[in-house]
């Protein structure tokens, strides 16, 4: 972009500085609220109710008070259980289906495509009436298992995201595989998951991320059953006699965070190319 | 001849079954979570019933009531619009003009890229407390700065003026997920496309019009329409918001006591099939708004559709 702009080397720091500038000025309005929140964390009750932003003095055992609060602990295991088995159990179902949209010829596949789409497209609400019924038949609501379960046949998305990446792999491997005598799941074992290993991790941390944020889903099957409860249900149960207990909020929705911002550094780079794969080649 | 023809259907079912060892469980799924549950929800709406007796059959009452007959409905509705209003250009123009300043850096944009990405992690229960907090109406610190400039602020999740603003806000905080949509598109345009419009003395305004935009218009319009149905189904910000503003912080099925505060301004369209079916019992009301829901996304998905076929070469 700056060789296009006319003018000397004056232009050129006069471009700099403005971008930077308004860079900045960005980034602290995207960083703020957190680092109010942190703020917030470690200050008394009693201040979180004054308009003095910097703590009057530091509070650290607020970390230690929001566990003894609420069940804090059991909220993150839920939570942690149903990302980790939903992750799981997606994976398991949705690699495979997605080799088979975007690798094997088969009568339907384009209409399977197409209902993959809808699906992954359709809002929860619409079908939460009629599954709750089915699930209340089963006994598991008031568990995560309604949630955790359905992952066994797949996730729309994860199968249409896995689906976009497996199409770029070019099909002179699995030619070659198959010459080399490879069945079809051998193929998929064998050479096409150590190449699709970004695309599944992308897969997989998407399905993370949904299933430790969701809120809807643990809200409506849960939300008589605090024992079952993730932390997104449990967040907001900080509550004194008169008042929101602000620091203990603070300092437990940072907690929330964690496990997320840990994640999304280490895979970082397969994170940025899934999010540009759904958008982009959708 | 014969044998060979056999042999031949032979090898098609058999690879037919391997095939349906890939994508079995997927169809499978495909049944009970999608196709069981649309025909489910179709015939409900047609009958009157609880969780625990059979549906008894009222043909179009509910249809009629939940068009004409409750006025939660409308207001709900009408807020989900407001909000698609509100979100989807918000979202999308603060998007772009991220990405296009992030795409205007050099060495650093991949920590200014990190830096804006970071809100779009923050689970939204947690990014809406953070919100609430952030513009708590009497002491909170964007009001506070607001009056050293001696300007009083609003009341923002408190007033049902502003409540919409106030969530449109939350909603633009956490535009990093369709700003590295938008990095990558801008990244694809062509550089030779804008040296050839430079050398024909077009202007940064000129570029952007005649050939950034119209080089990157299929991924805007990706970008509205799951823009579009994403708020279509806008609930969790909503419903916390409401609660957590409202001093009650309700948890679990309690906080439906809260939807919409205040004033019902921040009642959507998907929190009210949640209340009229679970909250008052309504289940046929709840499956009519739900079939209304899926068939105007459905158009959404249509559209879609269309591109994605462009997209891939229809069958690829």
């Amino acid at each position: 972009m700056t060789q296009s702009i006319p003018g000397g080397r004056g232009h050129h720091v006069l471009g700099f500085v403005a971008r930077h500038a308004i860079g900045i000025a960005m980034a602290v309005m995207f960083l703020a609220p957190i680092v109010f929140l942190l703020l917030t964390s470690f200050m008394t009750s009693d201040q979180t109710l004054t308009a003095n932003m910097w703590p009057q003095s530091w509070h650290p055992e607020n970390y230690v008070e929001v566990f003894r609060k609420t069940p804090l602990l059991r909220f993150i295991g839920n939570t942690f259980l149903y990302a980790i088995l939903a992750t799981g159990f997606m994976l398991l179902a949705s690699v495979p289906a997605a080799y088979a949209l975007a690798k094997l010829r088969w009568r339907g596949r384009n209409a399977t495509m197409v209902l993959i789409i809808c699906m992954m497209m359709l809002p929860p609400q619409v079908t939460t009436v009629p599954l709750y019924m089915m699930w209340a038949n089963t006994g598991l609501t008031g568990t995560l298992w309604p949630l955790i379960l359905p992952m066994l046949a797949g996730d729309a998305f994860s199968i249409f995201l896995l689906r976009q990446f497996l199409v770029t792999i070019p099909d002179e491997y699995l030619d070659a595989a198959r010459v080399d005598g490879c069945g079809e799941w051998r193929t998929l074992l064998r050479v096409i998951l150590p190449m699709a290993r970004p695309g599944i991790a992308a897969a997989a941390m998407f399905q993370f991320f949904y299933a430790w944020n969701d809120y809807y889903g643990p809200f409506l099957y849960t939300s008589e059953n605090q024992d079952a409860w993730t932390i997104s249900l449990g967040l907001a149960s900080f509550r004194s006699l008169h008042h929101v207990e602000w620091h203990l909020v603070s300092a437990a929705t940072l907690l929330t965070m964690v496990p997320v911002i840990v994640l999304f550094f280490f895979a970082q780079k397969a994170f940025v190319q899934g999010v540009t794969l759904t958008g982009v080649k959708g | 001849m014969p044998t060979a023809a056999s042999h031949g259907r032979a090898g098609r079912v058999r690879r037919f079954l391997v095939t349906l060892t890939f994508i079995g469980p997927a169809l499978i799924g495909i049944l009970i979570f999608l196709v069981y549950p649309l025909a489910a929800a179709v015939y409900f709406s047609f009958t009157r019933f609880d969780m625990f007796n059979p549906p008894v059959w009222v043909g179009l009452d509910f249809w009629e009531y939940v068009l004409f007959d409750d006025p939660t409905v409308r207001i709900a509705a009408k807020n989900t619009l407001v909000f698609v209003l509100l979100m989807v250009p918000a979202r999308t123009v603060g998007a772009l003009l991220t990405a296009m300043l992030l795409n205007a850096m050099k060495r650093s944009r991949s920590i200014y890229r990190t830096l804006y990405y970071l809100p779009a992690l923050a689970p939204p229960v947690t990014a809406t407390i953070a919100f609430v907090l952030l513009l708590k109406p009497g002491t909170g610190p964007v009001n506070t700065l607001l009056a050293q400039f001696g300007v009083e602020g609003p009341g923002w999740f408190n007033d049902p003026d502003w409540a919409k603003a106030s969530l449109t806000l939350l909603a633009l905080w956490g535009v990093g997920d369709l700003m590295i949509i938008f990095v990558a598109a801008l990244l694809d345009v062509p550089q030779a496309l804008y040296e050839a419009a430079s050398l024909d003395g077009a202007g940064r305004w000129h570029q952007f019009r005649y050939v950034t935009l119209p080089t990157i218009s299929p991924v805007l319009l990706f970008a509205t329409i799951t823009g579009i149905i994403g708020t279509f189904n806008y609930f969790t910000q909503a419903a916390v918001a409401g609660s957590v503003a409202s001093g009650q912080v309700t948890s679990g099925s309690g906080i439906a006591g809260t939807f919409g505060y205040p004033e019902n301004s921040t009642l959507t369209y998907p929190m009210r099939l949640y209340s009229i079916g679970f909250g008052n019992n309504l289940f046929g009301a709840a499956n009519v708004m739900a079939v209304i829901l899926f068939v105007v996304s459905m158009t959404a998905t249509i559209i879609l559709l269309r591109r994605f076929r462009e997209f891939s070469g229809g069958d690829s």
